[in-house]
C-alpha cells in the first residue's frame, strides 16, 4: 500500500503543479489547459458521442492494420524460419526493405493509396509487419535443435514437430514481436491520422487545433496512450495464460 | 546372466562417418543380440555419440550397412523433455494408440513419478526428468533401446539409483540395449558384453559373464575393470590396490 502510495507521488504532484500554475496564469491556457480542462473536455465528448465515434473509428483502424500486417508476418516468418528455399526467397528481401523507415514512406504511400483508410490501415499494417515477421523468424531460428531430435525419436512427423515443438517455442519471441508491433502500430496510426481524414482521433485533434481547443488535444493524446497502455496489458495477460510453463523455469 | 537368443536384432558393418576432412568412424561392425545390453566404452570425442545417432537414424550422412529394427527409443544425456508439455504429455508425445493415457500413467509409475504427471518439466529436479526421458522411451515398448550416457549428468547416489532401475526395468521389458557410458562401473554393471570404440573402430568386445546382481565387489569386477581402464589408457586409479 505504502509502496502504491510512494509511486503515485510524483504524478500527482505533477498534476497538481500543472493544475496550479495553469489556473495562476503562468500557462497560457491556449498552449497548455489545465488537466480539469482536459477532464471537462473528455465529458463534454463523450455525452455528445464524438469522443466514442473517433475511438471506434481509429480502433477500427489499428485492428484491421494489425491482423493485415500481423498475419502477413507470421505467413512469410513461418515460412523463411522453417523452409529453407522459403529463407533464400524471403529474407534477405525482408532484411533489406525493414532498412526503409515506414513512417517515411507517408508521401509515396499517398501518391499510391490517395488519403483515404487505405492510408492508414496500411501503415498500421507496415508498422506492425516488421516486429512480428522479424520474431516469428528468429523464434523459430533459436529453437533448440536437440528438443526438434527428441520429438524425431518419439516418432513425431514433420508437420507434428512444427506443431508440437518449434511453435510453442517460438512462442515467447512471437509475443515480444506483438508487444512491439502494437506499439509500432500505434504509433502508425498516429503519424497516419494527422495526414487528412473525416474520422478517427487524429481527426479530432487536428480539428480542434484549428479551433484552437488545446484541452481536446491534450485529450486526444491522452486517449492514445490510454488505449496503448490497454493494448499492452492485455497482451501481457494473454501470455501469462498462454506461457504458463514459463513459470516454473522462472522460479527454478 | 542375460538369455540370449540367436536372433540379431541390430546389424552394423562398415559404419563410416566423417566430418569435414576429420574420419571418426572407420568402418564400426557392431552387432547386438535381441534382450542383450551392450555397453559402449571409448575416450571423450571416439565417437560413441556420433555411433549412436547413426543407430537411432539421426544421422543422414554416413554410409555403410546398418539394419536397426523400427521399435527403438532413445534416451540422451540431457533429457530433452519438452518445457512446454506436462510431464504426462512428454511421455506421450507420439504414442498413437488408443490407450496411451494408462499406459503413460503406467510408464510413470514405473520410474517411481506416478504424481508427477501434471507438472511442468522445469518442476523437476535432474534426476527426476531423466526418469521421465526413461518413461518416454520405455512407453513405446522398444526393442531396442539407445542411451547416450543416460546418468552422466546425475550426482553419484542418483547414479546408483538410476542403474538400479535400469536393471529392473530391464529384467521386465527385456530390451535390448546400447549404453553409452563414460563409467567403468556402470558398465560392468548393467551390460552383457563390453564394447571399446577407439580411432575409429571397435578395438574390443568382452563378455561379460559375472552373476546378478552385480556388485562392484562380485568377484571377477575388478579384473574386468582394470583391463577395461587400460584398454582405455587410463592409468589404474590409486584405490585399485584395495581390491
Ligand atoms: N556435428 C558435428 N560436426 C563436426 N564434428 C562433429 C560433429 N559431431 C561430432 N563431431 C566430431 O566427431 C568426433 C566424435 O564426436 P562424438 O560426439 O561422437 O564423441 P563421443 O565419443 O560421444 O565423446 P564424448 O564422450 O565426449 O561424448 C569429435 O571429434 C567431434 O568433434
Ligand atoms: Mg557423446
Amino acid at each position: 500500500m505504502s509502496l502504491r502510495v510512494r509511486r503515485l507521488t510524483t504524478p500527482i504532484m505533477l498534476l497538481a503543479v500543472w493544475e496550479g500554475t495553469a489556473r495562476a496564469g503562468v500557462l497560457a491556457p491556449d498552449k497548455l489547459p489545465p488537466p480539469s480542462a482536459v477532464l471537462e473536455a473528455a465529458w463534454r465528448l463523450s455525452r455528445d458521442g464524438t469522443l466514442g465515434t473517433s475511438l471506434l473509428d481509429s480502433l477500427q483502424r489499428a485492428v484491421l492494420g494489425l491482423l493485415i500486417g500481423g498475419t502477413l508476418a507470421l505467413v512469410l516468418g513461418s515460412v523463411a524460419g522453417l523452409l529453407r528455399a522459403g529463407d533464400d526467397l524471403v529474407d534477405p528481401t525482408v532484411q533489406a526493405a525493414r532498412m526503409l523507415p515506414h513512417l517515411g514512406l507517408v508521401p509515396l504511400l499517398i501518391i499510391w493509396l490517395g488519403i483515404g483508410e487505405s492510408l492508414k490501415v496500411t501503415l498500421v499494417a507496415l508498422g506492425a509487419f516488421f516486429p512480428i515477421y522479424l520474431n516469428t523468424y528468429a523464434g523459430i531460428r533459436d529453437i533448440d535443435e536437440r528438443l526438434v531430435e527428441a520429438a524425431r525419436t518419439c516418432g513425431l512427423t514433420w508437420s507434428e514437430r512444427v506443431r508440437h515443438v518449434v511453435l510453442p517455442g517460438a512462442m515467447p519471441s512471437l509475443f515480444l514481436g506483438l508487444r512491439l508491433a502494437f506499439a509500432a502500430g500505434w504509433l502508425s496510426l498516429v503519424v497516419g491520422e494527422q495526414v487528412n481524414g473525416q474520422s478517427g482521433l487524429g481527426f479530432m485533434m487536428m480539428e480542434a487545433r484549428e479551433f484552437s481547443q488545446t484541452e481536446v488535444v491534450v485529450l486526444g493524446l491522452l486517449v492514445y496512450a490510454l488505449l496503448g497502455l490497454l493494448s499492452d496489458l492485455a497482451l501481457r495477460m494473454g501470455e501469462r495464460r498462454l506461457l504458463t510453463w514459463r513459470r516454473g523455469l522462472q522460479a527454478a | 546372466m542375460a538369455t540370449r537368443t540367436a536372433s540379431r536384432l541390430v546389424e552394423a558393418a562398415r559404419v563410416r562417418r566423417s566430418f569435414g576432412g576429420t574420419v571418426v568412424l572407420d568402418g564400426v561392425d557392431l552387432a547386438i543380440d535381441r534382450g542383450e545390453v551392450v555397453a559402449l566404452l571409448g575416450a571423450s570425442g571416439s565417437g560413441k555419440s556420433t555411433l549412436l545417432r547413426i543407430l537411432a537414424g539421426l544421422d543422414g550422412e554416413a554410409s555403410g550397412n546398418v539394419s536397426v529394427p523400427a521399435s527403438r527409443a532413445v534416451v540422451f544425456q540431457e533429457h530433452r523433455l519438452l518445457p512446454w508439455k506436462r510431464v504426462a504429455a512428454n511421455v506421450t508425445l507420439g504414442v498413437r494408440t488408443k490407450n496411451a493415457a494408462s499406459r503413460t500413467a503406467a510408464a510413470l509409475a514405473e520410474v517411481g513419478l506416478a504424481d508427477r504427471g501434471d507438472a511442468w518439466p522445469a518442476e523437476l529436479s535432474g534426476g527426476q526428468s531423466q526418469r521421465v526421458a526413461i518413461a518416454r522411451a520405455l512407453i513405446r515398448q522398444p526393442e531396442l533401446l539407445l542411451l547416450d550416457e543416460p546418468f552422466g549428468a546425475l550426482d553419484a547416489l542418483n547414479r546408483l539409483k538410476m542403474q538400479a532401475l535400469f536393471s529392473r526395468l530391464r529384467a521386465v521389458h527385456e530390451f535390448a540395449a546400447l549404453l553409452v557410458t563414460h563409467d567403468v562401473d556402470e558398465a560392468i554393471l548393467l551390460s552383457d558384453r563390453l564394447l571399446v570404440l577407439d580411432d575409429g573402430h571397435i578395438i574390443e568386445s568382452i563378455d561379460v559373464d559375472l552373476d546378478h546382481p552385480r556388485a562392484v565387489d562380485t568377484p571377477g569386477f575388478a579384473t574386468l575393470r582394470r583391463r577395461l581402464l587400460t584398454l582405455l589408457r587410463v592409468p589404474a586409479a590409486p584405490d585399485e590396490a584395495l581390491s
